[in-house]
């Protein structure tokens, strides 16, 4: 077990027992509604693990890094920011996912582009973000997140 | 009640989809290794080590964001950002939107209860923005993954950028129903 999972274990836990202290009866229902997304989510994290497989057992790392790698360019980093507002996946997921095409040869920049269009961004649900704020609203959230997006990655592509 | 009641069975419906899936997954899974046999130890070690480094801290991560769900109900969060002014509500927005949890769909008719109740347009997009993008178990997750140093560079870039945006967002909407009023009233001859 690595420190990282030490340390969100203790503060997990940490938070429980601050919680049990407040509100036992809160407490017990969040603990049930999280076993049962635990159970819910768990399939798609199957999944999620066995593409990561796949992906690093069978495409060779020049394929990978061909098209989200040092030489892709702009056009791999465009590509992958669009993947990532089109894509409807938890974002729980998107950062083993991350890891993977990182060791697998892909650079900082269009790894840190795609967590952040895919979280931030959100074409599927788009029409209800319509109905709720307004037209304008939802459209330049969106668009400007697209920017943003692309600024957050180029930026760590140079820092790290 | 009947929310509830709907919202249960899509639930299931999702899960039930998300198994089907997960079958599928599998089986194209064996029928790839068995084409190529000398790849299945790589395959099998590689899946394994992310879903050791996965179940070390999911259950932990999932108790964190349904304690968080519902000791920090929504209705707090409505009125506490609802009265917020300033550079201020901006931040605040940042904190209580990287709190709660659950899917970004989730807090779009919250957002529109600000809206309604008046809140700064800035305050509410930082909101959104840290929703989908610095909750505090989704961090821990990308901590686990990606190592401190991405996350740490990641977290302070989005938090910088996100307020940025939401002040240019609201000069920009303010700045368009102020064209839109001024020429409601040349249309009217005023």
């Amino acid at each position: 077990m690595n420190t990282t999972a030490i340390f969100i274990n203790v503060f997990a836990f940490g938070c429980l027992i601050f919680a049990i202290i407040k509100d036992q009866t809160k407490t017990k229902r969040a603990l049930t509604v999280a076993l049962k997304s635990f159970f819910h989510i768990l399939p798609t994290v199957l999944i999620i693990i066995i593409l990561i497989g796949l992906l690093l057992g069978l495409v060779p790392q020049s394929q990978i890094s061909e098209v989200v790698g040092e030489e892709a360019g702009f056009r791999g980093v465009f590509i992958v920011a669009l993947l990532g507002a089109f894509l409807h996946i938890p974002s729980l997921i998107s950062f083993p996912l991350a890891a993977s095409l990182l060791k697998s040869g892909a650079s900082v920049t269009p790894v840190a582009v795609f967590i952040t269009t895919l979280t931030m961004i959100g074409v599927v649900t788009l029409p209800l973000e319509i109905k709720e704020l307004g037209k304008k609203m939802a459209l330049l959230r969106n668009g400007i997140s697209f920017v943003i997006a692309i600024v957050i990655g180029i930026t760590m592509g140079v820092i790290l | 009640m009947k929310d509830y009641v709907k919202e249960k069975e899509t639930q299931r419906k999702r899960m039930k989809r998300d198994t089907i899936i997960l079958g599928i997954t599998l089986i194209i899974t064996i029928a790839l290794l068995s084409i190529f046999p000398d790849r299945q130890e790589t395959v099998i070690t590689t899946s394994w080590d992310f879903f050791i480094e996965m179940i070390l801290i999911l259950p932990a991560v999932m108790v964190l964001m349904d304690l968080f769900s519902v000791f920090v109900p929504k209705e707090m969060v409505v009125k506490h950002l609802g009265k917020a002014a300033g550079i201020k509500a901006v931040f605040l927005g940042i904190l209580m939107g990287s709190l709660p949890t659950g899917p970004l769909y989730v807090a779009f008719p919250m957002a529109s209860a600000l809206l309604k109740k008046g809140a700064k347009i800035s305050c509410i997009i930082a909101f959104l923005s840290a929703w989908a993008c610095i909750k505090i178990p989704q961090e821990m997750v990308e901590l686990q993954f990606l190592g401190p140093k991405f996350m740490a560079a990641r977290l302070v870039l989005t938090i910088v950028l996100v307020v940025i945006m939401g002040i240019l967002i609201e000069r920009l909407i303010e700045w368009s129903d102020k064209k839109q009023i001024l020429g409601g009233e040349e249309d009217a001859g005023i």
